[in-house]
């Protein structure tokens, strides 16, 4: 069995997950690029040069204006986002706890303070998954998808 | 067999065996499906990567909404009214964490597991050692719970057919979960949670519509009956019947509170499962599927959780089963005209075989994502260090994983034996308040901090997982109360149940001091792989 598994990387090469990815269409690397190796294992890597050349093309896309903006949009908008609905939560869950008196104030027939604020949670969950996905597929998807093709371009 | 289906009492135990015996065909139909293809690694692991984001979505879906949920959190709005609604409210609000700051970048930057992305700018060795260690233990926490459960479930369905059936059923289980895994690989148990969810949201929709058909679409009127139902009153809809006591309790739900909305995003089981997608795209519109159904279905088990204090009763559930757990299974019962007619034991009979599924997909789903690094991280990484000098191949990783889900089936069973009695909910809880102290703190430093070190990340996931499994034994859950794990003796020092307030703050912090402590000359180019890779996907696998 393992005599037979060392003597086919070729047949591996066939089924490597590169070529499935290939046929979602997105994009067309060249078919002769070795398959890039299992997530970054540096000390596997054959050549220095071609080490250090890959080095610096992250290096300089990540100086680039296309990429800070990508960068930009995305940091501009999850990570306040992720700082408010975290604390709108922690306030929900700690209001519990300290302020039954409040919680329990009744709004609107059986419904009281606590039960509108789970309810609001459930819905501020709903309206940011909407927000996030749209401000992604606006502001970053087209950006981030041309930089990937350039970047891979750059590699070869 | 002919009599005990005869006998009336048992009539919905032999309807809800047959409902099952089909379901498990068909998933044993798709195991054997899947199983014909070639098995490449990505197809073992990834199922392919050619998931469309509406599947991937219903297969997360399924891999999270697990009998804890559909039975645990019921049961507690059923018996404690407000206080059962933080699990519900905890376990959605969760998933913007995943969506936002987890699912793209995840699915950029590695390729099968959690310690992909963990060691793509570390020191590999340490770093896989760490992260595979963690995500097998988290996997094995929540396997448990979910085992007991299955346990439970058949106890009420069988009636009190006490300690061999419970036994066996844990064993089935298992040994299912070892032939999706073993057999199927990651197809087989994405399609078995497509199915899983289909049927669960089936059930749990048309138990809504009864309660509202009950109620005449007031929901009003529900909340009051489910109000005098539980015996307390307005107070069953306010906080404080469950964790308004001492401050120990209220500290135990605020930290509840935390490991809920933190712990998803560092769950194996659901990070793999961004694997099964060709692009960052399709993970980002994944999760925003399953966000909808999630959302549904726990808005859903609200109102079954009121629905079952109205119709049934707190104290007539909390007789039936004191966690409350069965408190879905009877308002069917109730709903379907009660104890002995027939559209009560169909619909107790149904519920029964969808709770049951949902276990075995869960179950599936997690041995699936720990096999998964028993192979990819600890065995690829021990051998590489051994006398074989090159990478384990792909082929050997996917032989060693059909091994590893029974290996792990096998110590699951174990443990499951020996922690039966245990509450469902509670022990999910565990395994949340773990991932988030061990696996979270580690992620987000290796996305977004550029200073972060290997042995930062080690520190980060060793010094979230001790505090979180010490603070557990040293709990009053294991020690010092009569429901405890050993109630002989108290060696309890720790007073909360849930550790996650301590733990996950000492899981950032030690990867932050482990970082600072002990600097390691920066790698400014890895980092600016792992940006570049992460945002825009470039080179991602």
């Amino acid at each position: 069995m393992d005599k037979h598994d060392g003597g086919d990387p070729g047949a591996l090469r066939v089924d490597d997950p590169w070529y499935d990815a290939l046929a979602a269409g997105l994009w067309v690397p060249d078919p002769t690029t070795p398959a890039p190796s299992p997530v970054p294992a540096p000390s596997a890597a054959p050549v220095a040069g071609a080490e250090q050349d890959r080095a610096a093309v992250y290096l300089e896309v990540q100086q680039s204006a296309a990429f800070q903006e990508v960068r930009g949009q995305y940091r501009r908008f999850a990570f306040p986002a992720v700082a408010a609905f975290l604390a709108w939560y922690l306030l929900y869950v700690v209001a519990a706890t300290v302020a039954p008196g409040l919680m329990s104030r009744p709004v609107a027939g059986e419904l009281n303070v606590a039960m509108v604020a789970g309810l609001a949670q459930f819905a501020t969950t709903f309206l940011l998954t909407w927000a996030y996905s749209r401000h992604a597929r606006l502001r970053r998807d087209r950006a981030a998808l041309d930089l990937r093709w350039d970047t891979q371009e750059r590699m070869r | 067999m002919v009599r005990y289906l005869a006998d009336p009492a048992n009539e919905h135990q032999g309807l809800a065996l047959v409902l099952f015996t089909i379901f498990v065909s068909v998933t044993l139909a798709i195991t054997a499906w899947a199983g014909r293809r070639r098995s490449s690694s990505v197809e073992f692991f990834a199922g392919g990567r050619l998931f469309s984001p509406m599947e991937n979505g219903f297969a997360i879906a399924g891999d999270y909404m697990s009998a804890a949920s559909f039975l645990g959190i019921s049961g507690l709005i059923a018996l404690f009214g407000y206080d059962g609604l933080l699990y519900s409210v905890g376990f959605l609000v969760a998933w913007l964490v995943v969506l936002m700051l987890v699912a793209e970048l995840v699915r950029n930057c590695g390729r099968y597991t959690l310690a992909d992305v963990l060691s793509a700018r570390m020191r590999q060795r340490p770093v896989r050692i760490a992260a595979g260690t963690s995500s097998v233990i988290v996997s094995v926490l929540y396997l448990v719970a979910q085992m007991v459960g299955a346990s439970s479930l058949v106890a009420l369905l069988l009636g009190g057919q006490g300690g061999a059936s419970r036994t066996w059923t844990v064993i089935g289980v298992g040994g299912l979960m070892v032939v999706y895994v073993s057999f199927g690989g990651m197809r087989a148990t994405t399609w078995i949670q497509i199915v899983k969810t289909v049927l669960l949201m089936g059930g749990t929709i048309t138990l809504v519509v009864l309660v509202l058909i009950r109620f005449h679409g007031d929901l009003n009127g529900l909340l009051r009956s489910a109000a005098a139902g539980s015996g307390h009153g307005s107070a069953f809809l306010a906080p404080g019947l469950k964790y308004g006591g001492s401050w120990t309790s209220k500290l135990d739900f605020i930290s509840l509170g935390i490991a809920l909305v933190l712990g998803t995003a560092g769950l194996p089981h659901i990070l793999s499962r961004f694997y099964t997608v060709p692009t960052a795209r399709s993970a980002r519109r994944s999760v925003v599927w399953a966000i909808g159904l999630i959302g549904s279905f726990y808005l859903m088990t609200i109102v079954l959780g009121f629905g079952a204090a109205a119709v049934v009763g707190s104290d007539a559930v909390r007789t039936s089963n004191a966690a409350g757990n069965t408190a879905v299974p009877l308002l069917a019962q109730d709903l379907g005209g009660g104890a002995g007619s027939t559209g009560g034991t169909v619909l107790f009979a149904v519920v029964g075989a969808v709770a049951f599924a949902t276990i075995l997909a869960v179950v599936a789903g997690i041995t699936l994502a720990s096999s998964a690094s028993v192979a990819h991280d600890l065995y690829a990484t021990l051998r590489r260090s051994g006398k074989h000098a090159g990478p384990a191949s792909g082929n050997d990783e996917v032989r060693v994983a059909r091994f590893a889900a029974v290996g792990i089936g096998a110590v699951a069973i174990a443990l499951s034996l020996f922690a039966q009695g245990q509450n469902i909910a509670f022990l999910v809880g565990l395994a949340f308040a773990v991932a988030a102290s061990a696996n979270l703190p580690a992620l987000l430093f290796s996305l977004f901090w550029p200073r972060f070190t290997t042995r930062g990340t080690v520190c980060a996931i060793y010094g979230g997982l001790i505090p979180a499994l010490l603070l557990v034994v040293l709990s009053p859950v294991v020690s010092g109360r009569p429901d405890a794990l050993f109630p002989g003796v108290d060696f309890h020092l720790f007073p909360l149940e849930n550790p996650g307030l301590v733990s996950i703050p000492l899981g950032f912090l030690a990867g932050w001091l482990g970082t600072v402590l002990f600097p390691e000359p920066g790698d400014g180019a890895k980092f600016a792989e792992t940006e570049v890779r992460s945002l825009t996907g470039a080179g991602a696998v």
